[in-house]
């Protein structure tokens, strides 16, 4: 017989694991930020210094440039697990699988998530953003990256068991991020104006409480598909 | 009821338009020793897997204890120790987490790690990380899992890859020790076994051309 862990220390193991790993492998966490910084960089550089311009664009910029360093980062998530073989390990291990899988996704977006949620309103001083949109910015961060996390995790557990799969994650996730970046960069447009923005963010909330209730079941589906 | 520990129904297993085996049954008793025998690409890997539950027979089912696997999987999965071609090691953590991640994952005894890893001659390189680390030692961090284990099923995908002669045979050893506590043993290997040779059954697969 086994000594079956409790549901925390399982979560808390994979989650622990994770970091360590990502902290040995440095440029895992500095490539997606580095990304996000110079592309966020080089609108201001190529559109000019016109201020007016960059502050209504400001908000779109922030939030494709967070989209596609997200996007740019997924494949980590289980590629390298995938390759040596700890995938296949834990999806035999008698703990459930959608709490490991949550716990990897959650160490992937504090590893992604938090430093861009930390660097964007930095950034958005280089675009001119509104002063009262910064609150929105940061609230529709905190909301809509974890929902990055999840969703594109459930397109990497589709594709993992693929050569070149980046192309067809891109293909797959790109569309439904679509949502998050609609709602996200409305906030932030109305927080400018000053009028009201609780309407798109309890639109991104219910978005992200679907998404952790949801995803990580169908992550850990599609995670037997691939190696199947 | 038969007693059996793990039994294959009819599987049938097809890749890339060819049939690797076809109503394949047999069931494995409590103190089995099997080794599965078979030219490459006759579908050793791919039956172990389908054993193990990580891959879908195209028909057929595995049951384990008179469960299907795949109903049951948590019962299962406290009761098997799977190690593949691919080791599980993770080279960025030390031999001594390795180990013992993979030890809680699984539910097993994690008390006593340093004592696990001198099982497996590997004293002195708890903390070395495991890329630094060669092919077979990097094997022996995961094969460790198997001196701590208390389950009653082993399926081990060519275990003795990259070992050397004595590891092998303080392998077999363990293997007979397991089999007589009532457990099983299922691999798959090129290399006839030393110890334990009159008790190993051989199930071989051929190479079909249909």
């Amino acid at each position: 017989m086994t000594h079956s862990i409790s549901y925390w220390k399982t979560f808390s193991n994979v989650l622990r694991r994770d970091l360590k790993v990502a902290v040995r492998n440095k440029g895992d966490i500095f490539n997606p930020l580095v990304f996000f910084v110079i592309v966020i960089t080089l609108f201001p550089l190529g559109i000019g210094s016109d201020s007016q311009v960059l502050t209504r664009i400001a908000p779109g910029i922030i939030w494709v440039a967070a989209l596609l360093s997200a996007l740019l980062s997924l494949e980590r998530l289980f590629k390298n697990d995938y390759n040596d073989g700890s995938l296949e390990q834990m999806l035999l291990s008698p703990q459930p699988l959608f709490i490991m899988v949550f716990a990897k996704v959650l160490a992937h977006w504090v590893l992604t998530g938090i430093p861009i949620i930390i660097i964007a309103p930095l950034l958005a001083v280089l675009l001119h953003l509104e002063e009262a949109a910064y609150g929105a910015l940061i609230i529709t961060l905190l909301l809509g990256t974890p929902i990055l996390s999840l969703i594109g995790a459930v397109g990497v557990a589709l594709t993992v068991g693929i050569k070149k799969g980046g192309v067809l994650l891109s293909l797959l996730v790109l569309p439904l991020y679509i949502p998050v970046l609609i709602f996200a960069t409305g906030a932030i447009e109305a927080a400018a104006l000053a009028m009201p923005y609780a309407g798109h963010l309890a639109i991104i909330a219910a978005l992200l409480t679907g998404a952790i209730t949801l995803t990580p079941f169908a992550i850990g589906a599609a995670l037997r598909v691939s190696t199947n | 009821m038969s007693k059996a520990l793990l039994s294959a129904n009819a599987l049938t297993c097809i890749r890339e338009d060819r049939i690797l085996f076809d109503q394949l049954s047999f069931d494995i008793l409590p103190g089995d020793l099997i080794q599965i025998e078979g030219p490459n690409g006759a579908g050793k890997t791919s039956l172990l897997r389908i054993l193990a539950g990580l891959s879908r027979p195209y028909d057929g089912c595995v049951e384990y204890a008179g469960k299907n696997i795949e109903r049951d999987r948590e019962g299962y999965y406290e009761n098997l120790l799977y190690i593949g071609h691919l080791a599980g090691v993770k080279g960025e953590l030390t031999a001594q987490e390795n180990l013992d991640f993979n030890l809680q994952m699984h539910g097993d005894h994690c008390d006593n790690i340093e004592a696990a890893l001198s099982e497996v001659k590997l004293t002195g390189f708890e903390d070395a990380l495991a890329s630094h680390l060669s092919a077979g030692q990097n094997r022996r961090i995961a094969l460790a899992r198997l001196w701590q284990s208390e389950v009653k099923v082993w399926i081990l995908d060519e275990p003795f890859t990259a070992i050397d002669k004595a590891g092998v045979s303080e392998l077999e050893t363990l293997f007979v020790q397991h089999i007589d506590n009532g457990g099983t043993v299922i691999f798959t290997s090129h290399q006839d076994l030393q110890i334990g040779a009159q008790r190993l059954k051989r199930i071989t697969l051929d190479y079909n051309f249909y």
